[in-house]
């Protein structure tokens, strides 16, 4: 999970990283008080997850409070790069900026372990950095179990060459950082830019952190950080339900278990829908390994309130679930949205192979829904499914 | 022979007495799996009975270990409890440990991985957020499911479950030496790179059917290493040309990061090395089908 900036120097604040003091506003009058707050002058930041906010004048400084509210006014609802403002920080104007830097902290996947970055050209896409100038970024592996202690990062700071009037402060805001990112359990927390002020303090003046789902568990206050309005609204009731859901932009309705086989159904009917006017995936849904009655009509619930669908392909490998009760399930299914007064006219495709396939198979003939269509492979199921989405 | 494990292999499961652990020892032992014990310190001392099979319940893996002999640990511990357990089985040497457990915090498995590293990598760790692995006709660690194919010559590793079943069910009349699901998550133990090195040294498997999905350069490396090592014949796979930049797929690491990552640049690594690439999961197997048919 992405955080906005506002978040993202809370977390830093709370951890002991130098931070200038903000806060979030989300109407242009509350921009008034918030500056009268700071002594009258402040700089006004759309809040929104993607970068170049201050190019496209998301970024302003207000002289007056007055002025904080004309500026909060503008920038409220302003679009960037697709993201809509709905929220500004109001946050204290930076002292004289000397010099502008960059540090990070993130998981190196490639070599299984955790790296931090520094630059001492900050302030611009770093990713413009490795590539332009790869020697400005110093990239040094940190061990899990051993962190960021001063010396490690006196290291940090020495591999990135900063000058030697600044590097013990470096050194001591990347120990904040490291306790940042164990602390709130984050796989990115950088800074950029971290500025040297003419009155020798080092501050961290913008922010990316993300932060691991997986550790929701023993991280209560991670889930009042989630930005709700944004989701999408399908995405939203998915979650609710526990469900496992991405949506696409295509036709074809997806349901399977397992997160790779359902990622090669998407690749499938993507395929097939060359053949069919173009069709594409409306979702990824993964219903996991038990797929009982109820989950199934959960995620058939979801994908029949999307109206971009024009057609359901259930993809189904019976592995430990057996096919008969997955079978079963659709049915069920079928008769629980009925029950409630749900109309399904939207066709359905399911494909069933592996543990007991048979039997599930014949469950379904048994049953005999007119919506209800059976292919017995993956590929011809596609097809079949790209096909009525086409004919819709 | 096959990979990593075999009917010699002595079982112990960690979280055997959880309701998961329980379903699939019953199911492990089903496929013929030695499994010699669980571990639950609360529970040490007692005995599980499987269907007749009376399971040994141990305190903790050393002592299992010490008891049993046992030389392969399969973990089926809550995500919140899973780095202490695999730290336990790292400590207590074990040669495998099959960490299943899916929704492991990066931080806890890039811990253990870093303390499997400093204890000189004593322990291979599989997983987590794996299948596990299978050898048809001898043991079964893990939850696939043992009933899809038989023995046979064909090597199988995968990042992902449900795709190693699919592919295993469309090659079910040729059958496996060994199948290996690496699991899906950001820090895994045992790579593609591992699973390609064993098989490729393994006299029982004549051919290595390699999936990956998006998320990562795991692919890209196995493409080099395959190339530079692997005399035998490579079909790949791989999932996710559909998946959009910067949505989490299911898997946790099943993630396209800005132009890295993405399901055609892991195919052209791939096919640049020599590995036949399927469009499809079917097609990748009538590729595997025309190689072994000569």
């Amino acid at each position: 999970m992405d955080l906005f900036e506002y978040q993202a120097r809370d977390l830093f604040a709370k951890h002991g990283v130098p931070v200038l003091a903000g806060e979030v506003i989300d109407t242009p009058e509350a921009a008034r008080e918030a500056t009268e707050r700071l002594g009258g002058k402040s700089v006004v930041k759309a809040q929104v997850k993607v970068g170049g906010r201050g190019k496209a004048g998301g970024v302003k400084l207000a002289a007056t409070p007055d002025e904080a509210v004309a500026r909060a006014t503008d920038i409220l609802g302003m679009d960037i790069k697709g993201h809509t403002v709905h929220k500004v920080m109001i946050a204290e104007l930076s002292p004289e900026i000397e010099a502008e830097y960059y540090v990070s902290y993130l998981l190196d996947r490639t070599n299984r372990t955790f790296l931090a970055m520094a630059s001492v050209q900050g302030g611009m896409d770093i990713e413009e950095v490795a590539e332009k100038t790869p020697e400005a970024l110093a990239k040094v592996p940190v061990n899990a179990n051993d962190g960021v202690t001063i010396e490690k990062a006196r290291e940090i700071v020495a591999q990135a060459k900063f000058p030697a009037e600044v590097a013990e402060g470096v050194a001591e805001v990347l120990v904040t950082l490291w306790d940042t990112f164990v602390a709130e359990d984050a796989l990115l927390v950088e800074v950029n830019p971290l500025v040297k002020t003419k009155d020798g303090r080092i501050l961290a003046l913008d922010g990316k952190v993300s932060l691991d789902e997986n550790a929701d568990f023993r991280q209560p206050e991670h889930e009042a950080l989630e930005d709700k309005a944004a989701a999408n609204p399908l995405e939203a009731a998915a979650k609710a339900k526990g469900l496992n859901y991405v949506k696409l932009d295509g036709e074809v309705g997806i349901i399977g278990n397992g997160a790779g086989l359902v990622m090669s159904t998407l690749d499938v009917v993507a395929y097939a829908g060359e053949n069919h006017g173009g069709v594409k995936p409306a979702n990824f849904l993964d219903i996991g390994g038990g797929a009982s009655a109820e989950v199934m009509a959960n995620g058939l619930e979801i994908i029949l309130g999307d109206a971009d669908v024009k057609s359901v392909f259930v993809n189904v490998f019976g592995g430990i679930t057996a096919c008969d009760e997955v079978a079963n399930g659709i049915v069920q299914a079928l008769e629980l949205l009925a029950s409630k007064g749900e109309e399904v006219t939207k066709p359905l495709v399911v494909r069933l192979d592996g543990n007991n396939a048979e039997l599930g198979r014949k469950i379904l003939s048994d049953a005999n829904h007119p919506l209800v269509q059976r292919v017995d492979t993956m590929d011809g199921a596609a097809d079949k499914a790209a096909e009525l989405a086409a004919a819709k | 022979m096959a990979i990593f494990l075999n009917k010699d292999s002595k079982v112990i499961v960690q979280g055997m007495t959880g309701a998961t652990g329980m379903k699939h020892t019953k199911l492990m032992l089903g496929d013929g799996t030695n499994i010699v014990g669980g571990v639950n310190p609360r529970k040490a001392g007692t005995v599980v009975d499987f269907d007749g099979t009376e399971v040994p319940v141990f305190g903790t893996v050393a002592e299992a270990m010490k008891e049993t002999g046992a030389n392969v640990s399969v973990l089926f511990v809550p995500p919140a409890f899973a780095k202490a357990a695999v730290v336990e089985a790292i400590d207590a040497e074990i040669p495998l440990a099959v960490v299943i457990t899916e929704g492991i915090a990066v931080h806890d498995s890039a811990a253990f991985y870093a303390y499997a590293v400093a204890q000189g990598n004593k322990t291979r760790l599989i997983g987590p957020n794996c299948p596990g692995l299978i050898t048809p006709g001898q043991s079964n660690a893990g939850i696939i499911p043992g009933d899809i194919t038989k023995p046979g010559r064909i090597g199988l590793v995968s990042k992902s479950g449900t795709l190693t079943y699919q592919m295993m069910y469309e090659l079910r009349d040729i059958g496996f030496s060994s199948a290996v699901g690496i699991g899906g998550d950001p820090v895994i133990g045992t790579t593609h790179i591992d699973a390609l090195a064993a098989f490729e040294a393994d006299p029982d498997t004549d051919l290595i059917v390699m999936i990956g999905e998006i998320g990562g350069d795991a692919e890209e490396r196995a493409a080099d290493y395959i190339k530079a090592n692997v005399t035998k014949p490579v079909v790949g796979y791989v999932a996710g040309f559909t998946a959009p930049e910067g949505k989490t797929m299911g898997h946790a690491g099943a993630i396209v990061s800005g132009s890295s990552g993405t399901a055609q640049a892991k195919k052209e690594a791939l096919e640049a090395a020599g590995v036949k690439v399927g469009k499809t999961p079917t097609e990748t197997a009538k590729l595997a089908r025309a190689i072994l048919a000569g």
